[in-house]
C-alpha cells in the first residue's frame, strides 16, 4: 500500500512538473514536442479514455507496450461499455472514447458541441475475428453456411445430422445428436456483431433484428465469453459464438462465404475490413465503416467485431492533443497492433486502414 | 400495602445531563434518523431514474412489449428461483437447529455450529463458481434420469440442458446460500425454548421426538418463519451466483426446471444487462430494480406480519 501512494505522488509530481514545463514552452514549438515524441519519449500526462469491454485486454497490451515508448505518459482505459464510453466522452469526461459501435446522428451532432466544427475521428483500430465454436467429438471440420448458422442459432436446426448441416459437409460423419445453441445471456458487442452478420447475411433464414441482446429465447445462455465458452465444453452437441481468440480447444466451423467456406483468422478477418466501404456523409476523418457481412470476397470472413476509437480533431488544450496523437499514432502502428494481437488476439489492421487511420491522426491539433 | 412517600427528597429535580448523555443521545437519534433518510433516499432515487421507464411508449422499452411484459418474467425467475431455495432450504435448516440444539452431543454442536455459520460468510460469488464449475455438471445425470422418468410433469420436461445450469441448480445454489441465515435463526429460537416446556413434555411421558413437536416447535414457529423470510430476502436480491451460474433468457414463464431456457431473475439481469446500456434501457432496469425492492420490502412486512401475529399464542413471551 505504501509503495502504490508513493509511486503516484511521483507520477503525480511529475506530471505537474511536465505541465509546467509544456506551458513554459508554449505553443510556438508544438511540432518538435510531436516529432520527438516517437523515440525515446519526451511526453507526459494521462490520456483518460473509456468505452467498449470487448477491446479492454487490447487495450491494456496497447498501454503496456506504449508505456515502453513513452514512460511518463499513463494510459487509463475504463472498460465501461460502449454506450457509457461515448456517452462519457461527448459529456466531455473523457479524453477518447472505445465504441463497438459507430456513433449514431444524435450523437453526431453532440459531438459537434463537445469537439467544435472540425469534428470527430472514428478509427476502427481493433478487429476481432467471432468464431463460431462447437463442441461435436468426432468432427474435427465443420463447415457452415450463412442460411445453416442462422438455423441452427433460431432453433429450427436441431440436430447434427440434419441435412443443411449434410449437405455443407458431404465428407463428415455427423452423429445423431441434439444441438444445443449458446448464446450471451448479458447485452453484448459480440451479439449484436452476430446477429448483424446474420440479419444481413442469412436472409430468410434470420427473420430477427440485428441487436446486443440476444433476440431468440430457450437457448443455453452464459455470462460474457468466458462463460459461452465454458458451456460450449461442457455441453456435449453444444454451439456457440466467441471471440477466436478465446476459443481455446474446442472446434472453430469455417463460414461460408460465396461458393467457399472461409476459416477465420486475423488475415480474413481484415480483409473484410478492409474490404468494407466508409459511411458516407460524416466527417472528413470519421471512418465509420458499413461492414460486408454480406460478401462474397474470397478469403474474407464476415463474422468480425470491430471497435473504434473515437476521439476529437480538435482539442482544447496542446497536452491532450499531443497525447492523443502520439497514443494513437502507437496504437496503429505494427507494433501497437501487434501488441493487440499478443494481448487480446486481434486481427492486425491493414496497410491501407493504417495508412487510413494515419491521415486522421496527423490532423489532430489543439484549438 | 402502604404508601410512603419519599422521606426527604425534594420532588425531583431537574436531571443532570453531562455531555456525555446529550451526544450520545443525539448520535444515536442522529442513527436512527440517517437510517429513515438513506431508505426515503434510496426510494426516491430509484422512483425518479425509472419514471421515464413508466412513463415511456411500449416499443421503446426492450423487447418492444412495454414495461410489464418485459418485466413480469423477470419477477417470475425471481419468486421461483427464491422458492425452490426456500423449500430446500427451511425444512433442512430446521433440522440441523433441532440436531445441534436437541440431538448432538455439545461439543460437536459447537462445531456444526460454527461450520454452518461459516457458510454465511462464503461470499457469492465464490458459491457462483463452486455451482458453475462443480454443482451444475455433476446434477446433469440425475436431472437426465429425472427427464427420463418424471418427465410428463411439466416441472423435469426436457429438453434437459447439457450444462445443467438450470433453474433448479440455481434454487438449489441459493438453498446453500441461505441455510445458514435460516438455521441460524431457528437455532436460536430453539436455544430459548423453556426448559420448564421442555421437561413438562418429557415428564408427560413423551419421546423425545414428541417433545419437539409439542414444546419445541410451537415455540419456535416464529423464529423459523422470521428466519425463513431474510433467507428469502437473500435469495431473492441475490446477483451474482445467478448471472453466473442460470441459462436465463427472455423465455417468458415456464416452470420447466431442468431444461436450458430459464427466466432470468431481476437481479442478474440488471448485473448482466447494465455494463452495454444506455439511455432509457437503464431507466428500464431501474424500474425493474424498483419492483425487486417493492417485492423485498412486501416480503419482509409480511415477515413482521406473521412473526407478530404468531408471537401472541406461541407462547413466546
Amino acid at each position: 500500500m505504501k509503495l502504490s501512494t508513493k509511486t503516484r505522488a511521483t507520477t503525480l509530481s511529475v506530471a505537474l512538473a511536465s505541465t509546467l514545463a509544456l506551458t513554459a514552452c508554449g505553443a510556438s514549438n508544438e511540432t518538435d514536442n510531436a516529432s520527438s515524441s516517437g523515440e525515446d519519449g519526451g511526453l507526459s500526462g494521462t490520456l483518460v479514455g473509456a468505452g467498449a469491454s470487448s477491446q479492454q485486454a487490447a487495450m491494456q497490451g496497447w498501454s503496456a507496450g506504449y508505456n515502453s515508448v513513452q514512460p511518463d505518459v499513463t494510459v487509463n482505459y475504463d472498460p465501461v461499455g460502449s454506450g457509457g464510453g461515448r456517452e462519457q466522452f461527448l459529456a466531455g469526461g473523457t479524453d477518447f472514447a472505445g465504441s463497438d459501435a459507430a456513433l449514431d446522428e444524435e450523437e453526431l451532432a453532440e459531438a459537434e458541441e463537445r469537439c467544435g466544427a472540425s469534428g470527430i475521428f472514428e478509427l476502427p483500430n481493433y478487429i476481432a475475428p467471432i468464431a463460431v465454436v462447437y463442441n461435436l467429438e468426432g468432427v474435427e471440420d465443420l463447415n457452415l453456411s450463412p442460411e445453416t448458422v442462422a438455423g441452427i442459432f433460431n432453433q429450427q436446426i436441431t440436430t447434427w445430422n440434419d441435412p443443411a448441416i449434410a449437405a455443407d459437409n458431404p465428407d463428415a460423419t455427423l452423429p445423431d445428436q441434439a444441438i444445443t445453441p449458446v448464446n450471451r445471456s448479458d447485452e453484448s458487442g459480440t451479439t449484436e456483431n452476430f446477429t448483424e452478420y446474420l440479419a444481413a447475411a442469412a436472409g430468410e433464414a434470420w427473420p430477427h433484428e440485428p441487436s446486443g441482446d440476444w433476440p431468440v429465447s430457450g437457448g443455453e445462455a452464459a455470462q460474457g465469453t468466458s462463460g459461452v465458452v465454458s458451456a460450449v465444453e461442457a455441453g456435449a452437441g453444444s454451439i456457440g459464438y466467441a471471440d477466436l481468440s478465446q476459443a481455446g480447444d474446442l472446434g472453430v466451423a469455417n463460414i461460408g462465404v460465396g461458393e467457399e467456406f472461409v476459416e477465420p483468422t486475423a488475415e480474413s478477418a481484415a480483409a473484410v475490413v478492409e474490404n468494407s466501404e466508409t459511411l458516407e456523409g460524416r466527417g472528413e476523418y470519421d471512418f465509420a465503416i458499413e461492414l460486408a457481412r454480406d460478401t462474397t470476397e474470397s478469403g474474407n470472413y464476415p463474422i468480425v467485431l470491430i471497435s473504434y476509437h473515437v476521439g476529437c480533431i480538435e482539442y482544447e488544450d496542446q497536452e491532450t492533443a499531443d497525447l492523443v496523437k502520439d497514443f494513437m499514432t502507437y496504437v496503429v502502428s505494427e507494433d501497437g497492433q501487434q501488441a493487440a494481437a499478443e494481448a487480446a488476439g486481434s486481427a492486425p489492421i491493414s496497410d491501407a486502414l493504417r495508412e487510413q487511420a494515419q491521415s486522421a491522426i496527423d490532423a489532430i491539433t489543439a484549438a | 400495602m402502604t404508601v410512603t412517600s419519599p422521606p426527604q427528597e425534594p420532588t425531583a429535580p431537574p436531571p443532570v445531563r453531562r455531555p456525555g448523555d446529550r451526544i450520545f443521545s443525539l448520535s444515536a437519534k442522529g442513527a436512527g434518523i440517517l437510517i429513515l433518510v438513506i431508505l426515503a433516499g434510496v426510494t426516491l432515487f430509484l422512483l425518479a431514474e425509472s419514471f421515464p421507464a413508466l412513463t415511456a411508449p411500449a416499443e421503446e422499452i426492450p423487447g418492444e412489449g412495454g414495461l410489464a411484459s418485459y418485466v413480469w418474467p423477470l419477477i417470475f425467475g425471481t419468486l421461483l428461483s427464491a422458492a425452490i431455495a426456500l423449500l430446500v432450504a427451511t425444512p433442512l435448516a430446521v433440522g440441523i437447529a433441532l440436531f445441534i440444539t436437541h440431538y448432538a452431543p455439545r461439543r460437536l454442536a459447537q462445531v456444526l455450529g460454527y461450520v454452518v455459520d461459516l457458510l454465511a460468510a462464503i461470499p457469492s460469488i465464490v458459491y457462483g463458481f463452486w455451482g458453475i464449475a462443480w454443482l451444475a455438471p455433476r446434477l446433469v445425470p440425475f436431472y437426465r434420469w429425472l427427464e427420463e422418468n418424471l418427465g410428463f410433469i411439466p416441472l423435469f420436461a426436457g429438453p434437459v440442458s447439457p450444462t445443467g445450469r438450470t433453474m433448479l441448480t440455481i434454487g438449489l445454489v441459493l438453498a446453500v446460500m441461505i441455510l445458514p441465515i435460516v438455521s441460524a435463526i431457528s437455532r436460536e429460537v430453539f436455544s430459548q425454548v423453556p426448559t420448564l416446556h421442555t421437561e413438562a413434555a418429557l415428564a408427560l411421558g413423551a419421546t423425545r421426538w414428541e417433545m419437539i413437536k409439542m414444546a419445541v416447535i410451537p415455540y419456535g414457529k416464529s423464529g423459523i418463519i422470521g428466519g425463513a423470510m431474510l433467507g428469502l430476502g437473500r435469495a431473492l436480491g441475490e446477483t451474482m451466483a445467478v448471472a453466473i451460474i442460470l441459462s436465463g433468457s427472455a423465455a417468458g414463464i415456464t416452470f420447466a426446471l431442468i431444461s436450458s431456457a430459464n427466466p432470468q431473475t431481476i437481479a442478474a439481469n440488471i448485473a448482466l444487462q447494465f455494463p452495454e446500456s444506455t439511455g432509457i434501457d437503464v431507466n428500464t432496469l431501474i424500474a425493474s430494480g424498483l419492483v425487486l425492492f417493492v417485492i423485498t420490502l412486501l416480503v419482509n412486512m409480511l415477515a413482521r406480519w406473521i412473526v407478530n401475529r404468531r408471537a401472541d399464542f406461541s407462547g413466546a413471551n
